[in-house]
């Protein structure tokens, strides 16, 4: 099968793909586009959902984001999850594939959320063995994604920016900088979100995320949440292109998972991210 | 042998479904307002995906009632697979026993009927058999094949309720009949060109079904149909079978060639 050929650096601004814009998604052939998946959405037996995925792939990179691999639980990697994961990159042959600084599956029961933890020594080794077993299963580097903070955690023992790029450092592995998530975290936990991106490790950066937040239905709890459900927010696009002055350009995706709008409005603000993107000159 | 980090986790899970936790990090961080976000991300993950994988129970009963009634379930069974495509099997058997259902006897079953349709959605791919070559088979061969039903296929038997139609009017959002005849109905779901398709299914074609899917021979599974329900029409069954894409192309390949 002729496919869309595998380069991060042909990557500009993409988008989450949504069934309901499949027909759409396939035929846009904007220059630069791609499209990220949940890698737990298409690990099935069969069906259209493959079929649809294959389709994809014909024209456009694609980038496997997984949401429940679990690399901070205190365990290792499921490894019939793995192996489904390393299955689906096998025929799916993407471009990109980042998880999340998080944990959600524990004791056999799948938590859907992206679960805080102390940074600890403890849990450096943990995450780094089960980065390092990733990468080895799939044969290739990952991307890990920064989280969104909702609350102090007790007795951590690294900083955040240090834990990183800590863990990139001992294996190997690229990081995902969720610039909405450094947004929301720095307004929940009172730093300034332009500090942290000014020291965030650039080299790494495999890929940037931009996405919308909410405030928090309990207007008492002052939080901002991390809900995907509205377009990026100014000050956002803003710390983007702050980022992206200092690193460069990297693969950029629009994340939308609720209240999702047509097409035509996500590849607007796609548009936007691209057009960022293009005036950056790629540092020498 | 659980670290301060596999601790954290135990904590955290515990507080997630109401326990208390006195002290450590996790005692911590339920003083503040932002353990809430967690717990309410992982219902409304929960309970998103549930609502998804049941759009004709959704239809019936209303999104306020389906997210309550869906919220009971969750605690009940929460997830243990992250495909959440996957989640809310056995939702059907739920409804059967929650009392506040017990007004829509139906609705259990049409709950079953959304199940079948995510399992014929998700089956693995595959050929399927050509009706035609079947039946330019003389007799003596024909009794002896083995038809396989297809990956995709689901069939089932209602033998007190109308639930098919209740479900097939619901999925695609028509509106339901004036007069609904109170009587046993079946169906069959099948994929064919990666659209799953449903029609009704009589009660001697599931008996026939279940013994092709045992792997006996078309003749013993017809005799087992023709047991069960005497006035079995066998010949139209067959064909409208052998035409809806039931059975896989992988059926008895031996006895066809």
């Amino acid at each position: 099968m002729t496919r869309f050929p595998l380069s991060a650096s042909s990557m500009g601004g993409g988008l989450g793909l949504k069934p309901v814009h499949f027909d759409a998604a396939r035929d846009c052939a904007q220059a630069g586009l791609w499209y990220e998946i949940h890698p737990e959405n298409y690990m099935v037996a069969g069906g259209p959902r493959m079929a649809w995925l294959e389709a994809i792939r014909a024209s456009h990179p694609i980038s496997l984001h997984g949401v429940s691999l679990s690399l901070a639980a205190d365990c290792m990697p499921d490894s019939q999850h793995l192996k489904r994961l390393k299955d689906l990159a096998d025929r799916i042959e993407p471009a990109l594939v980042s998880e999340h600084l998080a944990w959600s599956t524990w004791r056999g029961q799948y938590q859907p959320d992206l679960l805080p933890f102390p940074r600890t020594n403890e849990a450096l080794e943990r995450i780094s063995d089960n980065v390092a077993r990733t990468q080895d299963a799939l044969g290739r580097r990952i991307a890990v994604e920064n989280p969104t903070h909702y609350a102090v955690i007790e007795g951590h023992e690294w900083s955040e920016l240090d834990f990183l790029g800590e863990l990139s450092r001992r294996t190997g592995c690229g990081l995902l900088l969720d610039v909405n998530n450094v947004h929301i975290s720095a307004f929940n936990l009172g730093f300034d979100a332009a500090d942290y991106l000014d020291r965030f490790p650039g080299d790494a950066v495999m890929e940037i995320h931009l996405a919308g937040h909410s405030t928090d239905a309990d207007p008492s709890s002052r939080l901002l949440i991390d809900s995907h459900a509205a377009p990026v927010a100014d000050p956002v696009w803003s710390l983007y292109e702050r980022v992206i002055e200092r690193i460069g350009v990297r693969p950029t995706l629009i994340e939308r998972d609720d209240e999702i709008p047509g097409f035509d409005v996500l590849l607007e603000e796609r548009a936007k991210a691209q057009a960022l993107l293009d005036t950056v000159r790629v540092p020498a | 042998m659980t670290g301060a980090l596999g601790r954290f986790q135990d904590d955290f899970i515990l507080a997630v479904h109401g326990g208390e936790v006195h002290d450590g990090p996790v005692a911590a961080l339920l003083r503040q307002p932002g353990f809430a976000v967690y717990r309410n991300t992982i219902m409304k993950g929960c309970i998103d995906a549930l609502q998804a994988n049941y759009p004709c129970i959704e239809r019936l009963v209303g999104t306020e009632w389906f997210r309550a009634a869906a919220a009971v379930y969750v605690d009940r069974s929460p997830p243990v697979d992250s495909r959440l495509l996957g989640y809310g099997h056995d939702f059907a058997d739920f409804i059967d026993d929650f009392e506040p259902a017990k007004k829509l006897p139906y609705l259990a079953n049409v709950a079953r009927l959304d199940r079948l349709w995510t399992e014929a959605h998700i089956a693995a791919d595959e050929p399927l058999l050509d009706a035609a070559l079947v039946a330019s088979l003389p007799a003596h061969k024909l009794e002896n094949i083995v038809l396989r039903p297809q990956a995709a296929a689901r069939w089932i038997w209602f033998p007190d309720q109308p639930a098919y139609t209740i479900w097939r009017v619901n999925r695609v959002q028509a509106p339901m009949p004036d007069e609904l005849a109170w009587t046993g109905e079946g169906a069959l779901l099948v994929r064919v060109d990666g659209v799953v398709q449903w029609q009704a299914l009589d009660a001697g074609a599931c008996v026939l079904l279940d013994a092709c899917a045992r792997g006996v021979s078309l003749e013993h599974a017809v005799t087992c149909a023709l047991d069960v329900y005497p006035g079995t029409d066998v010949g139209p069954m067959l064909s409208g079978l052998l035409s809806a894409g039931a059975f896989s192309a992988e059926s008895a390949t031996c006895s066809l060639t």
